[in-house]
């Protein structure tokens, strides 16, 4: 899609080709546009997450391009964990297999909102329909069991264009829009957290200058809703109430501030706030709780999660300690099927725990927000990011 | 040839289908008398207003992401350092620093890892930039590793200092004891950058591992670290090279002149234009011609090379950027052109 809409560039391209020359293959491989790392390249695989970035005249594209084997599930879990919408290719000759099921279920659980299933090398089956059709209704059915909110079906082939920018004139019964298309025209105002206000304070800006000598605001990214001055705030966790004073940004006030605005916003009264604090709504808060039930992928190649075991936990702007009190589950990926009787997750692996923190948390659900649903573990003694949570829910 | 263009208009959409925004803005939806058309097919069932101004442009998303991740820094790291060369990338970096803490000043250092081979109009920048914000300057020089025997001055015709910078840098990361050290890398601008983590770690020795690194989801980032390592934050790391002049065009940012069309003197070496400088010696062939080109890149002045433009206006510029079919480093950086994995090692070395 990239080469169809003209956005690689000819000096990448060029070396593209010359390494695919040197290497005796029979074609251009465009693999090697992302796989920008020496051990990629040797091995023909690709093993962590590239970014690259495309625009149309009427959207601008970020592509979190990840490796599809299982053994690199934390990579498509770190790459789904920012995206609006996943496309799931699958090759038209073998069907649905595991691995599409899997990047369905890891797209569904981090929340990516729109699934593209592409039926991609329709030209190898003759571009018929009853093939297209028989994918689609089998997935269909199947995501049934998953928590899809826009599902959308297209037949291509990538290597020679069919209804990738252009509409294909061997697929004449297909009347959807091209990828691009579907692309360029999503709406996705939506997928944002516009209803329930919440404000993770990341620091505090006293600038301590003879101009601003009593200024003092708190500094921080809106992760859910909208503020405004003279709302009525409450401050976690200390509970107390008060007004917004006003919201600034660089240079002077605006009028509210929505996700994703780093603003800073000043209180009507004195209060203690700090890093790790959260301004909410007085009737619309999020759960404060020590005791969080969480879906985590594990990441640790070297450890395994058990119950028992302690961590670092990083909750939008809050640090904290936690313990594992129970693994409830282990989740197969490619068959949803919960193993209750597992004791360990591995590298790679899902799974329902319950985690108690040494401060309270202030937390939703994944499922309605993606900011103050979310956390990452660290191994204290290695600095490691070994897991990734979701949050289901409080105790 | 169809360019990729962007309006610099908002990344979704606007909400177009509702009514016009003055009212909307005030008033609650259920208050709105049912129009003709879509309004009234799609009145939504909650009564909580949504403005139809809740999208934001993506410059002002991506914006809002970098002040993040300074903020973040700030909030966690002792000594936090930006590396500032005076080229585009870390001019809009001072200045998304800028906002990030006003009213209050930038509150770390810059650095200019100095290699000596200036480009007099980007020194001048510099040093206004620096007086204006009132931040403090700290320069790192390769003349002086050279001079203390920490690096070897390369020799020949193609001798750089570029990668000689690697040592400096890391010397001089240690000898402030520096722990967060921003840089303006961008993964739109290489195949090994396009794989670099915002929060990047660099272990005792400086270096980066690629095949190691933590993995960096949502917007947490982790920056623990023991001492002696420290972490290489890149705030732009989504930003293109368009991104960065429409952002400079829309919020009226000064860039040095050598960005712009200007006579120059220049030769030809490896496709690429290279001034006529003190510090490259010609080699056999390579003749003088007086050219009309600028800059898509600022670094060393023995290795970083002109383009001929015509491009004298940021909109002219913008306009060039849009329709180019080579990469800026692929155009004119000597250093990434020695072979495939060029970047790579160097990053991995612990260079930018």
């Amino acid at each position: 899609m990239l080469l169809e809409s003209k956005q690689i560039f000819e000096d990448q391209m060029e070396a593209v080709e010359r390494t695919s020359r040197e290497k005796g293959f029979d074609y251009t491989n465009l693999a090697l546009l992302t796989d920008g790392l020496r051990a990629e390249r040797e091995q023909g695989i690709t093993i962590d997450v590239a970014y690259r970035y495309f625009a149309t005249p009427k959207r601008k594209f970020i592509i979190a391009d990840t490796p599809g084997h299982i053994q690199y599930t934390r990579n498509m879990v770190t790459g789904a964990s920012t995206a609006d919408l996943a496309l799931v290719l699958v090759d038209a000759r073998n069907g649905i297999v595991e691995q599409s099921r899997r990047h369905a279920v890891i797209a569904s659980m981090l929340r990516v909102h729109h699934i593209v299933l592409c039926v991609n090398k329709m030209d190898l089956v003759d571009y018929d329909e009853s093939v297209y059709e028989s994918i689609c209704s089998e997935f269909t059915e199947w995501a049934a069991k998953l928590d899809i909110t826009d599902l959308t079906f297209v037949p291509v082939s990538a290597l020679l264009g069919d209804n990738v920018t252009a509409h294909s004139e061997n697929m004449p019964w297909y009347e959807g829009p091209t990828l691009l298309h579907h692309l360029e025209h999503l709406y996705i105002g939506s997928d944002r957290n516009l209803i329930d206000p919440r404000f993770p304070v990341q620091l505090v800006i006293r600038p301590m200058s003879n101009e601003h000598h009593d200024y003092r605001g708190y500094a921080g990214q809106v992760a859910g809703g909208i503020f405004r001055p003279g709302d009525e705030v409450v401050v976690l966790p200390s509970g107390f109430a008060t007004t917004i004073a006003g919201i600034d940004a660089y240079g002077g006030p605006i009028d509210e501030a929505f996700a994703p605005m780093s603003v800073t916003i000043r209180l009507a009264d004195d209060l203690d706030v700090s890093r790790g604090d959260m301004l909410c709504r007085p009737h619309n808060q999020p759960t404060v709780s020590q005791d969080v039930e969480a879906m985590i992928c594990w990441f640790s190649p070297d450890r395994p999660l058990s119950a028992g075991s302690q961590y670092a936990i990083k909750h939008t702007t809050r640090s904290a300690r936690c313990r594992v009190q129970d693994l409830h589950y282990r989740l197969d990926v490619n068959t949803l099927h919960r193993d209750e009787g597992a004791s360990t997750l591995t590298l790679n692996e899902m799974g329902r725990v319950a985690l108690r923190t040494t401060a309270p948390l202030f937390v939703d659900e994944y499922r309605r927000n993606r900011m103050t649903g979310s956390f990452i573990l660290i191994e204290e003694a290695t600095n490691e990011t070994v897991a990734a949570g979701m949050v289901i829910g409080a105790a | 040839m169809r360019a990729p263009r962007l309006a610099g208009g908002p990344i979704a959409p606007k909400a177009t289908r509702r009514e016009p925004e003055a009212a909307l803005r005030t008033t609650p939806l259920a208050a709105i008398p049912a129009p003709a058309g879509i309004l009234a097919r799609s009145r939504p069932t909650i009564l909580t207003v949504t403005n139809v101004q809740t999208q934001i442009s993506h410059l002002a998303a991506l914006e809002a992401e970098s002040i993040h991740i300074f903020r973040e820094v700030v909030a966690e790291f002792e000594r936090p350092v930006l590396l500032f060369s005076g080229g585009k990338d870390s001019i809009i970096m001072l200045r998304l620093a800028e906002k990030a803490f006003w009213p209050a000043r930038v509150p770390f250092p810059i650095m200019h890892v100095d290699t000596g081979h200036n480009f007099p109009e980007v020194l001048d920048y510099r040093d206004r930039r620096v007086a204006e914000l009132e931040v403090r300057l700290v320069v790192a020089s390769v003349q002086d590793s050279i001079d203390q025997g920490r690096v070897v001055e390369e020799t020949g015709a193609r001798a750089s200092r570029n990668r000689l910078q690697t040592v400096t840098l890391l010397d001089a990361i240690t000898s402030n004891g520096f722990d967060a050290v921003f840089g303006g890398g961008r993964r739109d601008e290489e195949k090994a950058r396009a794989k670099e983590r915002v929060f990047s770690f660099r272990d005792e020795f400086g270096q980066w591992d690629p095949k190691n690194q933590r993995p960096e989801l949502w917007d947490l980032y982790n920056g623990r670290h023991r001492k002696g390592e420290h972490i290489r934050v890149f705030p732009i790391s989504n930003w293109t090279e368009l991104d960065v002049w429409q952002y400079i065009a829309d919020d009226g940012i000064e860039v040095p002149s050598i960005y712009f069309a200007h006579r120059r003197r220049v030769f030809m070496r490896d496709g690429m234009w290279l001034a006529e400088n003190p510090y490259v010696t010609l080699m056999d062939g390579e003749e003088i011609e007086e050219r009309q080109v600028r800059y898509r890149t600022v670094g060393d002045m023995s290795c970083t090379g002109a383009v001929e433009s015509p491009a004298e206006t940021i909109e002219q510029v913008i306009e060039e950027v849009a329709a180019s079919r080579i990469t800026e480093r692929g155009a004119t950086r000597a250093d990434d052109k020695f072979a495939e994995a060029a970047m790579e090692d160097r990053k991995r070395e612990g260079y930018f």
